[in-house]
């Protein structure tokens, strides 16, 4: 590796002496130090730290719950906790690693990346953007604090379907204002982004050069703004029945519990690529950048994303398919799900044709670029077998379904944000991670998800549903490889925090201004780690 | 098959290594899933065959795509690395490429929906039922109502039989042996008859419960308020298990499904024996009626049971069957009828079995009313019959 740095830097030494570094370092003196620079952060480097830090918290929590999860699975029996406090877990642990983690960890990426691969200077909206942030963790706090009221916190699962949800105590109100404020911060997030993308683009970056990354979270970024208010209006009108007399939900008040779940799923399942479409753009990053070699088909890339966010919009009662609905209902939705897996397919064939005749290496970033591939492709083929509707019927609602989507989130979503990590903290930092932990984090977690997640698409065959704090005893085997896989999983995530990020923001190795030769991008022209303040002056972009 | 037991056995050695032994030997659950079972419960209807297919299919197709995409990936990965000294080559964009991994992936997926569409549509059908079973989901039960066909009438409730010193609780540790069934076991299962098209109505009380029995590739959600429909026509004889499958609160995971599926004859017999159940269980053998009442009630099980022979005017057919009307026993001491009615004589069957006591004492009392008769002893008491039966 050491070779690759020094070629590196004998390659691109110009990169320090190139315009912008020596020019800003004047003005590190405006630099807010102490608690203010992070209260009334404007500065969308302070504000994608605090988004990554936060949501690597709120990971971690997410994580611990998983935990204790597959503690009581581990045999069948209760041993260490009543049904109803497991059901809290599985709610929140779905509720914090979507709302908590996924989604900020993306958002984190977006502030620190976007304006320096378009060449701007900052976010739009400085302000909205501190705004946006400072959002999160009340919002968190309210949802932790629902453990501690009386009734604990909701136990209707993550999709919080009426009428459970009505059932629930005062914790079902406090995750509702969470997730509305949450909602508010993502919507706020997204215009932010949206204006950054279509307005502050370096002059000669027309929208059709514009890096993937940015190309996804410009898609993700409407996807958020249209499906948000959608998930507001299906919790309010949860809070208004559970509080205020109405029966939205309720058939004997006239309403109608299905309505919930399409609302719900309406925006759910755009949610869904909301969660794995920046990962894409990171994977579609990465993978040129170690092959060597530019991505096969930009424009294939740009047209896939779309089609997969305009698809997406109506394919969502497919996660309903055992409510009872009209055939041809059935029917539409089963051909338009299939439908997803063409573009996604695209997609796929387009990452293998970029690294096909390239010339490889593999640092971190692209060993959880490639492990991203081929593991989510297995999500993939799986969410292809669910699409088809006898098979989702036979499987709705069991583990396999539980794989799918940990397939899909985990070395999908996750798995992308760490390859971005590896690929972009020399730039934040300064300094080169370990490329030997790096390696052991990237190999550890590899396995081990695998160990945790793949058993569980037998135990959905076998029939076992999801949500069950107990379970028949033919069941047991496979569980309990899949709680050693995932206290594996667990430990793998506390050495990255203890044994690759923290060393890294501490020290290490200087990081050049380009740490990787095949990078390209306008974040490579300024040194690392990139100044407080970047682009004053718009870069030229040939 | 052969490498599918090979698996599961090391499976079974790597689980054991990992885990330590289990501290119980667990065996296959009769109708519900085995132990590290690889693949969907074995079918027992048609529709759940062509899930297995489907599913089959499915699995090949996607493998098939899976190992081509990858040993490209792969394949690239070995040679095409800058260690072994390959030179990137430049190029990018082919828009025959492009437009070909489109098309073919697309037709690829048409193929793959053709047969779904067809079991999908027969999944729907479910018209021309031989029995129609309501299933109210319950926090935390399953309650069965037949309303139509053999076995009409019919409800009671289902719940999870498995005790709960199998279970614990935090801190508790069980202190009964779990059975081969744990949790896969209720009071009350559902009996239906093999080869007949079941239509299950559900619907619930309380929040969505999903029933659900894996073998007969069924699961329908149970909304309040709202009914659904679904159907199942199962090939063989036995006891077929499903768990909830729709989060419905704290108890979720002990409210099972179990259906027990029985010959013709058996499904007969167990209508009749559920029949006398429910109306003994219905009635409190003694409480004093008045002859109103009972005359009340018993039209309705003379007319159901007693018609066929002794007619509905009571006049029976002459020479095969005695008429009631003006009989002597009819109108004379009690007791003797009871005893005939309870213990049967020459054609006329035994009833002891079928009806309850107060059916009984229902029945007798309309007799004697009806018609012409006016009996001196002009009512029978269910507490009278009770007495008989000793």
């Amino acid at each position: 590796m050491s070779n690759i740095a020094v070629d590196q830097a004998q390659a691109h030494a110009h990169d320090h002496s190139h315009g912008q570094a020596g020019a800003h370092d004047e003005h590190d003196h405006h630099t807010p130090h102490g608690w203010r620079r992070y209260l009334f952060a404007t500065n969308h480097k302070d504000i994608g730290n605090l988004y990554l830090i936060f949501a690597f918290t709120m990971l971690m929590t997410g994580g611990v719950m998983a935990l204790l999860i597959r503690s009581e699975l581990f045999q069948p029996g209760l041993q260490l906790m009543q049904p109803e406090f497991f059901n809290q877990l599985t709610t929140m642990h779905g509720l914090v690693m979507v709302f908590g983690a996924i989604m900020p960890a993306f958002v984190g990426f977006a502030n620190w990346m976007i304006p320096l691969q378009i060449g701007a200077s900052d976010m739009a909206f400085a302000r909205m953007n501190n705004f946006s942030f400072w959002l999160m963790p009340p919002a968190a706090i309210l949802l932790m604090a629902s453990f501690w009221v009386p009734g604990g916190a909701t136990a209707a699962g993550w999709t919080l379907y009426a009428p459970l949800s009505t059932q629930m105590g005062p914790g079902m109100d406090m995750a509702i204002f969470a997730i509305h404020i949450m909602g508010a911060s993502s919507i706020m997030g997204s215009i932010n982004i949206i204006t950054t993308i279509l307005n502050m683009r370096a002059p000669g970056m027309t929208l059709m050069k514009m890096p993937m990354f940015c190309w996804t979270w410009l898609i993700t970024a409407y996807l958020l703004i249209a499906v948000m208010p959608v998930l507001a209006g299906a919790i309010t009108m949860t809070l208004t029945d559970r509080h205020f007399g109405t029966s939205f939900f309720n058939a004997a008040g006239g309403g109608d519990p299905v309505m919930y779940q399409h609302i719900f799923w309406f925006f759910g399942h755009p949610e869904v690529y909301i969660m794995i479409l920046p990962a894409f753009g990171i994977v579609s990053q990465i993978v040129p950048a170690f092959a060597r070699k530019p991505l096969f088909g930009y424009a294939s890339m740009v047209y896939a994303t779309s089609s997969i966010a305009i698809l997406s919009f109506i394919v969502w009662a497919h996660h309903m398919f055992t409510t009872g609905m009209p055939v041809t209902a059935q029917l539409f939705f089963m051909y338009a799900t299939m439908l997803i897996s063409v573009p996604t397919g695209v997609k796929v064939f387009n990452w293998v044709a970029t690294m096909w005749k390239g010339s490889m290496t593999f640092e971190t970033p692209m060993l959880f670029a490639v492990g991203f591939i081929f593991v989510f492709t297995m999500g993939g083929f799986t969410g292809l077998i669910l699409a088809v509707t006898p098979i989702d019927i036979q499987l709705q609602d069991t583990y396999y379904v539980v794989a799918h989507f940990h397939y899909v989130l985990v070395a999908g979503s996750l798995f992308a944000l760490f390859a971005g990590f590896y690929y972009w903290s020399p730039k934040w930092t300064g300094f080169m991670y370990n490329e030997t932990r790096g390696k052991i984090h990237f190999w550890g977690s590899l396995i081990l998800f695998n160990v945790t997640f793949f058993p569980m698409h037998f135990l959905g065959l076998a029939g076992m549903p999801r949500r069950y704090a107990d379970y028949p005893a033919q069941f047991t085997d496979f569980n309990q490889i899949a709680t050693i896989g995932a206290f594996g999983f667990g430990l793998m995530q506390v050495y990255f925090l203890l044994a690759v990020v923290i060393p890294c923001f501490k020290g290490g190795k200087p990081a050049l201004a380009k740490p990787w030769d095949g990078a390209e991008g306008l974040e490579w022209t300024v040194p690392s780690p990139a100044p407080f303040h970047t682009f004053e002056e718009p870069p030229v972009f040939k | 098959m052969k490498h599918a037991k090979r698996l599961q056995s090391l499976m079974l050695g790597a689980s054991l290594m990992a885990a330590g032994l289990p501290t119980w030997a667990v065996v296959d659950s009769q109708g519900g899933p085995a132990v590290l079972e690889l693949n969907l419960q074995t079918p027992v209807t048609q529709i759940a065959e062509q899930i297995y297919s489907l599913h089959n299919l499915m699995l090949v197709i996607c493998l098939v795509i899976f190992v081509a995409v990858f040993s490209v990936m792969f394949y690239s990965i070995l040679k095409h690395r800058k260690s072994v000294g390959h030179k990137a080559a430049t190029f990018h964009e082919s828009t025959t490429v492009e437009i070909l991994w489109t098309i073919v992936p697309f037709i690829i997926v048409i193929g793959m929906a053709l047969p779904a569409t067809k079991t999908l549509v027969s999944m729907k059908d479910t018209s021309n039922a031989d029995i129609t079973i309501k299933a109210t989901g319950m926090q935390w039960k399953w309650g069965y109502d037949y309303l139509k066909g053999d076995g009409e009438g019919i409800s009671f409730l289902s719940t999870l039989s498995t005790p709960r010193t199998q279970v614990g609780a935090p801190g508790v540790t069980p202190t009964e042996l779990r059975g081969d069934n744990y949790l896969m076991e209720v009071d009350n299962q559902v009996v239906v008859p093999v080869n007949k098209k079941i239509r299950l109505i559900t619907t619930a009380n309380d929040v969505i419960h999903s029933w659900s029995i894996p073998a007969f590739g069924v699961k329908q959600d149970a909304i309040p308020g709202f009914v659904r429909d679904t159907w199942f026509k199962v090939d063989k004889i036995g006891i077929y298990r499903g768990l909830c499958s729709e989060l419905c609160g704290k108890e979720h995971a002990f409210m099972p499904i179990v259906v027990n599926v029985v010959s013709d004859d058996d499904y007969k017999k167990w209508v009749t024996t559920k029949k006398t159940e429910m109306a003994a269980l219905a009635d409190d053998p003694s409480k004093v009626w008045t002859v109103d009442e009972l005359k009340q009630r018993g039209e309705k099980i003379y007319t159901s049971n007693c018609v066929a022979c002794h007619q509905a005017t009571g006049k029976g057919v002459p020479g095969a069957f005695p008429a009631l009307d003006g009989s002597v026993i009819v109108n004379g001491a009690k007791a003797g009828q009871v005893a005939i009615v309870l213990n049967g004589k020459n054609a006329m069957p035994a009833w002891k079995a079928t009806l309850s006591d107060t059916e009984i004492a229902a029945v007798i009392t309309y007799t004697r009313n009806n018609w012409s008769n006016k009996a001196a002893e002009n009512i029978v008491q269910p507490a009278e019959v009770l007495a008989a039966r000793k």
